[in-house]
C-alpha cells in the first residue's frame, strides 16, 4: 500500500498540555543525543489524540526531536500503525485478513465493512462515524475471525454480530470487547479439558476484557473526545499501588456485575477497599486523580484473587522502572511516608525502593538471619537496626529494594551474590539454607 | 597500525586493517565485490545484499561484506586467520538470487535508459543475472518525483540502494530526500516534493547505480561508448576540481568527476558540471574591430594588424580574467612587459601580497581540513565559493571539528559559531590568548572578500599573525581559478589595478567583471561575448577551458593541467597562440613557436610549476599587520551560478540562478 501524506491537510497541531508532558517525559528517557528515539512513541500518542498522523504532526514530532521532516515522514509512512488518512470519527475498523482469520470468515467481515462503511478501505463512512482496513496478522488467531477497534479485540466474530457491534457504535455505545460467541478467552468452545479452574476461583470476564471495560478505552475518542488523559496506555497498576499488592495480598476482589455503562462498573469498583489502609495516603493520591486515572491504577483489583510466586515482584519492578520520575513527581508526600508493620516507603530516588520495615521484630521473636549464607552476626545486627527482622521481609525484595539496602550494607553486591533472596525465600517457608 | 587483522580471501593471506570491512579487504586481496549500496564515502547501509560472501566458520548462510569488519571475524579452532570466500556455489547462488529479486521491478527499458553502458546492474546482470524471469506477477511502477532542473527521475528503475538519500545527508547536509513506505511500496522521496537545495546534487546522478537519477540537461543526448573523454581540471571555482570531459565531435557533451582525494574526493559542484551548454552559447568564434562604433567581423591578420597599430607606441596595461591558464598570462606578460606596460591579474582588488606566496596560498592544504579540529572562516562563504571545500568542512564537523566565522552569516549547511562580522571582531579575536589551541590542528580559511578593499593588507596580516600564535593552518581561498597562477607568475604590479588607470591600451585577456574606464583602447581577447566584449575595440576569439590545454594553480597552491578536450569554434583560437600572433605584428615576436616550447620557457622561469600535482609549500612570511579600517566581511560572491562569461552563458546555470533566488527571497518571506 502506497503511503504518502493525505491531500487535505490540518493548519496545524499541538498536543494537549497533558500530551505534552508526557511527551516531554518519554523524550527524557533517552540518554543524551539519543532523543530521537522517542520518534514512534510521539507519534503513537499524536495519532490517539488526532486519530492520525498529518503533516503537522509530523512536524511538530520533527521539532520536539531536532529531525529533518522527512526523517520522521520515513517512520510514520514505515509503520501502518500510523494511519496517514483521517479516520472515522467514532471507530476504525482493523480487520484481521491473514490466514486463521481468512479461513474463518474475515471476507465475510470486510464485505460487512464494505457494505456498512465504505467500498475501500481507508475511507471514510458518509456519516463520518467509519473506516476501516485490512491488516496483518493481529495474533489472535484461536479466535479468529477478528477485528481491533480502537486497542481492543473483538474477536469470534460474525458478519451478524460484526454488523451489529458497527451498529451498537453508530448507535453511540461501546460494545463489550473479547470473544463475541461466549468464550471466556481462548479456551475450546466446549469448555477446558486440562488445567481446569475450580468453580469458586472463575472469573466471570477474562483480564483484558473486564480492563478494557473499565478502561472504556476501545477508542480513547469516543469516551474522551479528543483528549487522551494521562495514565490511559502507561502500565497499568504501576507505582505506588503496585506496591501496595505485595503485603496486602489483593482481596478477593468482588466483581462487579456487567454494568451498561462502564463508568458505572467503575463506581462499583471496591477499589479503595482494596488497598491497606495504612498506606492511606497513597489512597488519596489515587482518589485525587480523576476516576478514570483511578481505575486504570485500580488493575490490581482486577487480578485473579490467588497471587502466583514472584507475581508482586515482577509488577513491582516493572512499576519502579517505568513510572518512578512521575511517581515521586505526583506524590511527593507519601513517598516519605514513615514505615509501619504493613506500610512501605517509596524513596525511588536512584533506583532505590524501601522495602517493608518493622519497627520491631514480630510476636515470637526475630528470625535467625545468620541462617542465610553470607550474613553473620554484625550483618544480622545492621539489618535489625534497619527494620528488617524476618526472612520473608527479605524474601519479597524487588530489585529497587535490594538497591536500597545494598547501598546502606558495607559490602555491595552481597545480596545478588549470595542469593540472600531465594535463601530468604526457602527459609521462610521453614527449609533449610543452601 | 597496531590492529592489524590476518584474514584469507579465497586461499590468498593478506594482513590488513581490523577497521576494514570484508568487501575492502577482499579489495586488498584483488577480488572484485559487486555491489550497489556500499560506496567507501557515505555511510554503510547493507540493503542491497550484493556484496555476500561466505565466512568459513560463521553462520551457514552468506555475509553481507559491506556490513562486517574484519575483526568481527573469529579465528578458526587453532587460531588460524579467518577465511572468506568470494566464489563459491554457495556465493554465486546467493548473488543469483538477490539479482533475480532486483530485477523482478526493474524495467527492461536499457535502449532508452541514459545510465545505458555505464549502469552499475547492467555490469552486474552480465555476471549474476538470469536470461529469463520467473516472475508471472504484475510489476511495480513507481511515481516519479521532481528534484529541480538537474536531476531527472525514473523511480521505476531505482532498486532503492538509498546512495542518494546517504549523499544528500551525509555530504550536502540537505535534508529533503528520504526513503518513505516499505517493501514493495517503498519508494525514494523528497519531502513534500521540494527540489533539492545544494550546490552539489549533480553528484547523485554519479551515484545512482542505475538509470532511476539521471542528468537532466544531457538526458537522451549521448551514449558513454560515442564520446571521447579527457581528463582535465574545473575552473568555475578555485579549487581546481578534477574533471573529466566527455566529448562528442566537437561537442562537450558533459563533465564528470575524477577521484583526487587530495582535493575534491570524487564530487564536483553543480557548477562545475552543468556548465556544459554555456560552453555552446554567446561565444566568439570570428575576430572583430570596431568601426565607426560598431563591431564588425574581420580577418585574423586585420584584426592582428588593427591591434597591433593601436598598440604601437601607446602605454599599455594589461588584465587577465579569473579563467585565464598560466600560459596565456605568461606570454601576454612577456609581450607587454616588453612594449613598457603594466599587468595586472587581481580584478577584484585583492591585497595579495606580489613575490610572497605564503600570502597567496597561506600554508594549509585542502586535505589539512580533514585534521582539523576547529576551522575558523574569515569574509568567506565556502558553500558559494567552494562547494566542494564546504562538503569537506562539514565532513570535519561532522567528526567534531568546530567550525566559528567572522563574517556575514549564511547558511553552510553545519553548525557555525558567529564571532562578528567586522574588522573589529577580527582584531578583538587576534587580541586574545590563543595558547591554548597549539596542539589542536585548525585552519583558518580567508576569503577574498575580507582582503579586497583598501586595507586589505592589513586584515591579511592580522591573519597571518593569528595563524602564527594559534598555530593553525591558513589558507586563502580564492574564487578565481586563474588567481593564484597568476600571482606565481608575477602577473600584477604594486599599484594594482590603479596602475592600468593611465593605459592608452588595455588588452583585457578574459576579465568580465571589471569596468575599464571609457577612453582606452580595449583589445579583448576571450571565448565569451560578456561584458568585457562589448567594452572591446578588437576582439580576439579565444579558447574557453576546455578547448586548450593550460596550466591552472588551485587554491592551495597546486598545479594542475587542464587538457584538450575539443577545438574552438570558429575562427577562435587558443589564447598562447593569439599572443604568439600579435607579438609578430608588433616586431616582438616571443621566442617558442608552439605550447611546448611556452612551456618550458615558463617552467625555466617558475620550476616548481612544472611539478604537476604537487604543492611547492610557500615560505612563510608575514605580511605586516596594519591597522585596519572599519568594515565588515561577506562574501566575495553575491551570485554563485553566475560568475564567470561561462556561467552567464549557460542557460542552466541561470535557471539555477533563479531558483536559489527564489529560495531566498522565500526565506526571507517566511522570517
Amino acid at each position: 500500500m502506497l503511503r504518502r501524506l493525505h491531500t487535505e491537510q490540518p493548519d496545524s497541531f499541538a498536543f494537549t498540555p497533558e500530551n505534552q508532558k508526557w511527551a516531554e517525559a518519554q523524550i527524557g528517557k533517552y540518554p543524551e543525543g539519543r532523543q530521537a528515539s522517542a520518534v514512534i512513541p510521539l507519534l503513537w500518542r499524536a495519532q490517539e489524540q488526532e486519530g492520525w498522523v498529518s503533516k503537522p504532526i509530523i512536524e511538530t514530532v520533527a521539532q520536539m526531536l531536532d529531525l529533518a521532516n522527512i526523517r520522521v515522514f520515513e517512520v510514520a509512512s514505515f509503520y501502518f500503525m500510523f494511519q496517514l488518512k483521517p479516520v472515522g470519527e467514532v471507530a476504525h475498523f482493523q480487520i484481521c485478513g491473514t490466514t486463521s482469520c481468512m479461513i474463518c470468515g474475515a471476507e465475510d467481515l470486510i464485505a460487512v465493512c464494505k457494505d456498512k462503511i465504505a467500498d475501500t478501505p481507508h475511507t471514510i463512512s458518509t456519516d463520518g462515524k467509519f473506516s476501516w482496513e485490512e491488516v496483518e496478522c493481529l495474533g489472535a488467531c484461536s479466535n479468529a475471525p477478528m477485528a481491533q477497534i480502537g486497542k481492543d479485540y473483538y474477536e469470534d466474530l460474525t458478519a451478524e454480530r460484526f454488523a451489529e457491534i458497527i451498529d451498537e457504535f453508530a448507535a453511540g455505545m461501546v460494545p463489550t470487547p473479547g470473544p463475541q460467541n461466549g468464550r471466556y478467552a481462548s479456551e475450546p468452545l466446549s469448555g477446558l479439558t486440562s488445567l481446569t479452574i475450580p468453580e469458586k476461583d472463575m472469573v466471570a470476564e477474562n483480564a483484558s476484557k473486564e480492563l478494557a471495560r473499565v478502561l472504556a478505552d476501545t477508542n480513547s475518542r469516543i469516551t474522551d473526545g479528543r483528549g487522551v488523559s494521562e495514565p490511559k496506555n502507561g502500565p497499568v497498576g504501576s507505582g505506588p499501588v503496585a506496591k501496595a499488592a505485595p503485603v496486602a495480598a489483593p482481596v478477593a476482589a468482588s466483581k462487579p456485575a456487567p454494568a451498561a455503562k462502564p463508568a458505572a462498573a467503575l463506581a462499583s469498583k471496591p477499589a479503595a477497599a482494596a488497598r491497606p489502609a495504612s498506606s492511606g495516603s497513597w489512597t488519596d493520591t489515587v482518589s485525587a486523580d480523576s476516576g478514570k486515572a483511578g481505575a486504570g491504577r485500580g488493575q490490581t483489583d482486577l487480578k485473579p484473587s490467588v497471587s502466583l510466586v514472584d507475581e508482586a515482584t515482577l509488577r513491582d519492578g516493572v512499576g519502579t522502572w517505568k513510572y518512578q520520575g512521575q511517581a515521586s513527581a505526583s506524590s511527593a508526600a507519601p513517598a516519605i511516608t514513615v514505615a509501619t508493620d504493613v506500610g512501605e516507603t517509596a524513596d525511588t530516588a536512584g533506583g532505590e525502593t524501601t522495602p517493608a520495615l518493622l519497627s520491631a521484630a514480630r510476636e515470637g521473636g526475630a528470625d535467625d538471619l545468620k541462617l542465610i549464607k553470607g550474613v553473620g552476626p554484625k550483618l544480622e545486627g545492621v539489618l535489625n537496626d534497619m527494620g528488617i527482622y524476618h526472612f520473608d521481609q527479605i524474601a519479597v525484595w524487588t530489585a529497587s529494594e535490594v538497591a536500597w539496602v545494598d547501598g546502606r550494607l558495607k559490602f555491595k553486591g552481597r545480596i545478588d551474590r549470595d542469593g540472600w533472596i531465594d535463601q530468604a525465600k526457602s527459609l521462610a517457608a521453614g527449609g533449610a539454607a543452601k | 597500525m597496531s590492529d592489524l587483522k590476518k584474514i584469507k580471501v579465497d586461499g590468498i593471506e593478506i594482513e590488513v586493517d581490523g577497521a576494514m570491512n570484508l568487501l575492502q579487504a577482499c579489495e586488498e586481496a584483488g577480488k572484485e565485490i559487486p555491489r550497489f549500496c556500499y560506496h567507501e564515502r557515505l555511510s554503510i547501509a547493507g540493503n542491497c545484499r550484493m556484496c555476500l560472501v561466505e565466512v568459513k566458520g560463521g553462520p551457514p548462510k552468506p555475509a553481507a561484506s559491506c556490513a562486517m569488519q574484519v575483526r568481527d571475524l573469529r579465528p578458526g579452532p587453532e587460531g588460524q586467520a579467518p577465511e572468506v570466500f568470494t566464489n563459491t556455489p554457495m556465493v554465486k547462488k546467493a548473488r543469483e538470487g538477490v539479482m533475480e529479486f532486483l530485477l523482478i521491478n526493474h524495467p527492461l527499458d536499457c535502449p532508452i535508459c541514459d545510465q545505458g553502458g555505464e549502469c552499475d546492474l547492467q555490469d552486474q546482470a552480465m555476471a549474476y543475472g538470469v536470461d529469463f524471469s520467473r516472475f508471472r506477477e504484475p510489476k511495480r511502477a513507481v511515481d516519479d518525483i521532481e528534484l529541480g532542473p538537474l536531476v531527472g527521475t525514473q523511480m521505476t528503475r531505482c532498486i532503492s540502494c538509498t546512495r542518494c538519500v546517504r549523499f544528500t545527508t551525509e555530504v550536502c547536509g540537505i535534508t529533503q530526500m528520504g526513503q518513505t513506505g516499505r517493501g514493495e511500496d517503498a519508494e525514494i522521496a523528497s519531502y513534500l516534493n521540494a527540489a533539492l537545495d545544494s550546490e552539489l546534487q549533480g553528484n547523485v546522478v554519479d551515484l545512482c547505480p542505475v538509470g532511476a537519477l539521471t542528468n537532466k540537461p544531457y538526458s537522451f543526448n549521448a551514449r558513454p561508448w560515442e564520446m571521447k573523454k579527457t581528463e582535465s581540471i574545473d575552473v568555475m571555482d578555485a579549487l581546481g576540481s578534477n574533471i573529466r570531459v566527455d566529448v562528442r565531435g566537437r561537442e562537450v557533451m558533459r563533465i564528470l568527476p575524477r577521484n583526487h582525494d587530495d582535493v575534491n574526493e570524487e564530487w564536483i559542484s553543480d557548477k562545475a558540471r552543468h556548465i556544459v551548454d554555456g560552453l555552446r552559447r554567446q561565444r566568439l568564434d570570428k575576430p572583430y574591430i570596431r568601426k565607426e562604433g560598431k563591431l564588425t567581423a574581420v580577418s585574423w591578420s586585420e584584426a592582428l594588424s588593427f591591434a597591433a597599430e593601436a598598440m604601437k607606441g601607446k602605454k599599455v596595461g594589461a588584465i587577465a580574467g579569473d579563467l585565464a591558464p598560466v600560459e596565456a598570462m605568461f606570454a601576454l606578460k612577456q609581450l607587454v612587459e616588453g612594449l613598457g606596460g603594466v599587468v595586472e591579474g587581481r580584478t577584484d582588488g585583492a591585497a595579495l601580497p606580489i613575490g610572497n606566496r605564503s600570502g597567496v596560498i597561506g600554508n594549509a592544504t585542502i586535505a589539512d581540513i580533514d585534521g582539523a579540529e576547529r576551522v575558523l572562516l574569515i569574509g568567506t562563504n565556502p558553500r558559494i565559493e567552494a562547494p566542494v571545500l564546504n562538503a569537506r568542512i562539514r565532513k570535519a564537523w561532522l567528526n567534531g571539528a568546530r567550525v566559528a566565522r567572522i563574517g556575514a552569516p549564511a547558511d553552510l549547511t553545519y553548525d557555525v559559531v558567529e564571532i562578528g562580522h567586522s574588522c573589529d571582531a577580527l582584531s578583538q579575536l587576534a587580541a586574545m590568548d590563543h595558547s591554548d589551541k597549539h596542539g589542536h590542528p585548525g585552519v583558518i580559511i580567508l576569503g577574498q572578500d575580507a582582503i579586497s578593499g583598501p586595507d586589505g593588507a592589513a586584515v591579511l596580516g592580522v591573519v597571518m599573525n593569528l595563524a602564527e600564535v594559534s598555530q593553525s593552518k591558513l589558507m586563502i581561498l580564492h574564487t578565481a581559478a586563474s588567481r593564484v597562477g597568476g600571482m606565481d607568475i608575477g602577473f600584477a604590479n604594486d599599484a594594482g589595478m590603479n596602475g592600468l588607470a593611465d593605459a592608452e591600451v588595455v588588452y583585457n585577456l578574459g576579465a568580465d567583471e571589471v569596468d575599464i574606464a571609457p577612453g582606452a583602447f580595449v583589445i579583448y581577447q576571450g571565448s565569451h561575448g560578456d561584458r568585457g566584449a562589448h567594452r572591446a575595440d578588437v576582439i580576439l576569439p579565444g579558447a574557453a577551458y576546455t578547448e586548450q590545454s593550460g596550466l591552472f594553480v588551485n587554491t592551495e597552491g597546486r598545479p594542475q593541467i587542464a587538457s584538450r578536450a575539443g577545438f574552438p569554434p570558429g575562427e577562435a583560437k587558443e589564447d598562447w597562440a593569439i599572443i604568439r600572433a600579435l607579438s609578430a605584428q608588433l616586431d616582438a615576436t616571443q621566442p617558442w613557436n608552439d605550447l611546448a616550447g611556452l612551456r618550458s620557457a615558463l617552467f625555466g622561469e617558475f620550476p616548481h610549476l612544472a611539478r604537476i600535482d604537487q604543492i611547492e609549500s610557500a615560505v612563510w612570511a608575514p605580511v605586516d599587520a596594519d591597522e585596519m579600517a572599519d568594515g565588515s566581511f561577506g562574501s566575495a560572491i553575491d551570485d554563485h551560478y553566475l560568475t564567470n562569461p561561462i556561467a552567464r552563458a549557460s542557460a542552466t546555470m541561470a535557471e539555477l540562478s533563479r531558483l536559489a533566488a527564489e529560495r531566498a527571497s522565500a526565506k526571507m518571506a517566511a522570517e
